[in-house]
């Protein structure tokens, strides 16, 4: 075991891959020669050649098309956008290609294709930088979106989702790159996508989180189990498909929820769960499910996102009204 | 490549010598020596944490100021995130540039009869739009242009293409300008790639296009002036291609270019500065003296000071006021949350 931050796991995660299958190739912008904006890719490229690891030119709707062409002829692509905003630009690669590719070709064809970019608040970068858009692919079936919260999950989840056949975007919050560290396993290692993770246990009430969100759950359960309000914490690691057998299972023993995201309120993950729990687990329940989140704007870009940005105070005031209900 | 000056200041092009009295030849130099103080100043406010998104400018005055100096006050400008100066240089205050850096929204608030885009994050995305700017001037029946810019990497983006197809076939009154500082973060111009030149892109549009010398004000003050002529005689759009260098680096959050360029290739660049070649065309006319050029950057000194001044009094964004402005109305669900915000605000 080593001690990492999660952005060392993301690039240790990959280098595993690259020498594990062949087939494995990294592009995108400034991801080669220069290791990367945040440098998640550095020493890639010299260690695997320019045939495998590769800056492309500027242009994300080129990355998508890339990566599925190279999908239909045998290869692993593992791309990266740079932010998050520049999704935008190879939205139809994403939600209208890669996410249909099996589905319309009965199976013949597949987009074994892993989808990197960083996102979230909290680092003052620029406008369509930091956006939660996460919700946006969400909606899109065929798609999985995977949202690591520690160390140990980014590498785990980065090699399960460029092992995986289907296509993944596989979002990386950039608070989180060098903020925390935390024991990683040397060797390849992977952990299922479609599970989520019950990072803090409790009765009394069930936190549903994801990303940079997890932490300040925890943040805020730490805080109320000292007026011994004992909050279970769900970290979903993956939002589409989210793990509801999970989060069921802990409404049933806690009776009361809150979904939090650093997303606007309007649709949306969140939204999504805690209609799943109404249904599932209505007669569970001794109070509304509530949620935490951003308001319904533009992202703010870096002025004021700290008064924006959702955090572990509104947790505790959520939880309380909820317990109070 | 299109040049009028050589590295020495020389005229090495006189029938491209474009019309210009002995004050413009003067203003022009003024406003890249007022640029360049006004990067250095940027770059160094920006380093001690006082201001937030920042992209230097330095060695692209020419083809920044060249440009800009080349159109008229009607026309309208679409930046890329590094066209500040010719925003400046149009009528937006400096101290609002400032708070667009910071992400304030008031950074955003072109003053009335500023005919300018803000400046675009999204690579590409001004240049699809200047063919709509283009095509709403030539409705309108305006005798106006549209000069909008980008870098060597944005002319990858599919935006790219379609924006000159676009106002190839609307034969629209736009001037695209990328300027080819080299590099696009790391990747270098040749990566992005198989071209000869960026210019030659327009052949495929079905438009003028032209490569420049864009260490060279007067070559770049040329051709944009060329262009506009075409554009406002309804002749059509121009893609003018600027060679020049950007000293520093990419921005100033965290790039390091020591990794991906030599101190070589910064020096054989430093050579062609812009601003040293236009001073010597300048001293051989006796039009430039050093207390005029110390005078500028003292007056440029004074004007950071003052626009940091009105930014630091400046009061903080509420997020009320980001909801407020999300639209022309306010739909329930914000009308909501605005008072949610307000009762909070209120109780800090
Ligand atoms: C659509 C999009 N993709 C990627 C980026 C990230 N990015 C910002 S600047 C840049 C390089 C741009 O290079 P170039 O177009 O040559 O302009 P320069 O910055 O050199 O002036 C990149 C990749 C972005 N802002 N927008």
């Amino acid at each position: 075991m080593a001690e990492m931050t999660m952005i060392k796991a993301i690039t240790d995660a990959m280098r595993t891959e690259l020498k594990n299958n062949e087939d494995v190739l990294l592009f995108g912008e400034d991801v080669g020669y220069y290791g990367g904006v945040f440098r998640a890719t550095e020493g890639l490229q010299k260690e695997f050649g320019e045939d495998r690891v590769f800056d492309t030119p500027l242009a994300e709707s080129g990355i998508g098309g890339l990566a599925i062409g190279l999908g239909v002829t045998g290869f692993r692509p593992i791309m990266e956008i740079q932010f998050i905003g520049f999704m935008y630009e190879v939205m139809d690669g994403l939600a209208g290609q890669m996410s249909r590719m099996h589905y319309r070709t009965g199976g013949y064809y597949s987009s074994p294709i892993t989808v990197r970019a960083p996102f979230g608040g909290g680092v003052k970068t620029p406008e369509l930088h930091p956006d939660s858009l996460e919700g946006l692919m969400a909606q899109t079936p065929g798609i999985r979106v995977v949202v690591p919260s520690t160390p140990y999950d980014a590498k785990g989840l980065l090699i399960s989702s460029i092992r995986s056949d289907d296509p993944v975007f596989y979002l990386e919050h950039m608070k989180l790159y060098r903020s925390l560290k935390g024991e990683v396993p040397e060797e390849a290692y992977t952990i299922d996508l479609d599970k989520a993770d019950i990072k803090r246990e409790g009765d009394d009430i069930t936190f549903v989180a994801y990303g940079a969100m997890v932490h300040s759950a925890l943040k805020a359960a730490d805080q109320l189990s000292e007026e011994n309000i004992e909050a279970e914490v769900i970290d979903l690691r993956t939002v589409s498909p989210v793990d509801l057998d999970t989060i069921v299972e802990s409404v049933k023993k806690t009776n009361r929820a809150v979904v939090i995201q650093e997303a606007q309120r309007q649709a949306g993950v969140a939204a999504g769960i805690s209609a799943e729990i109404s249904e599932r687990a209505i007669l569970h329940l001794e109070a509304p499910v509530a949620r935490v989140t951003a308001p319904d704007t533009v992202y703010p870009f870096a002025s004021d996102e700290d008064v924006w940005l959702p955090d572990h105070n509104d947790i505790i005031e959520k939880a309380k009204a909820t317990i109070d209900f | 490549m299109f040049q009028i000056l050589d590295e020495d200041g020389k005229v090495v092009n006189e029938d491209a010598m474009p019309d210009l009295s002995d004050e413009q030849l003067q203003e022009i130099m003024y406003r890249m020596v007022y640029t360049r103080v006004l990067d250095q100043r940027a770059v160094s406010l920006g380093r001690q944490g006082r201001l937030g998104f920042y992209a230097p400018v330095a060695g692209q005055e020419a083809s920044m100021i060249g440009s800009h100096y080349a159109i008229d006050k009607e026309d309208w400008i679409a930046p890329g995130y590094r066209d500040i100066p010719q925003l400046l240089w149009h009528g937006y205050p400096l101290w609002q540039s400032y708070l667009f850096s910071k992400g304030h929204y008031k950074g955003g608030q072109m003053p009335e009869g500023v005919n300018a885009l803000i400046p675009q994050i999204i690579i590409g995305a001004q240049i699809v739009q200047t063919a709509g700017v283009a095509l709403g001037l030539k409705k309108k029946g305006k005798s106006q242009a549209v000069i909008t810019y980008t870098g060597d990497g944005g002319a990858s983006q599919g935006d790219f293409y379609e924006g000159l197809n676009f106002a190839g076939a609307f034969h629209v009154p736009a001037i695209f300008v990328v300027q080819n500082n080299q590099y696009a973060i790391s990747v270098p111009a040749d990566e992005q790639t198989a071209a000869e030149t960026i210019a030659q892109k327009a052949v495929a549009a079905g438009i003028e296009g032209i490569q420049v010398d864009g260490m060279d004000t007067l070559a770049v003050y040329a051709a944009t002036q060329k262009a506009r002529q075409n554009a406002v005689d309804g002749n059509g759009p121009t893609l003018i291609e600027t060679l020049c260098y950007r000293y520093g680096p990419h921005s100033l959050s965290g790039d390091d270019p020591t990794r991906y360029r030599t101190s070589e290739e910064d020096d054989e660049w430093e050579k062609r500065d812009p601003l040293v070649r236009f001073r010597k065309y300048l001293e051989s006319k006796d039009l430039w003296s050093e207390e005029k050029e110390n005078e500028i950057v003292d007056e440029a000194k004074a004007d950071v000071k003052a626009a940091m001044k009105e930014v630091e009094e400046t009061p903080r964004q509420k997020v009320s006021e980001l909801i407020e402005i999300m639209g022309n109305e306010l739909p329930n669900n914000l009308q909501e949350q605005l008072e949610e915000y307000r009762a909070k605000e209120s109780s800090e």
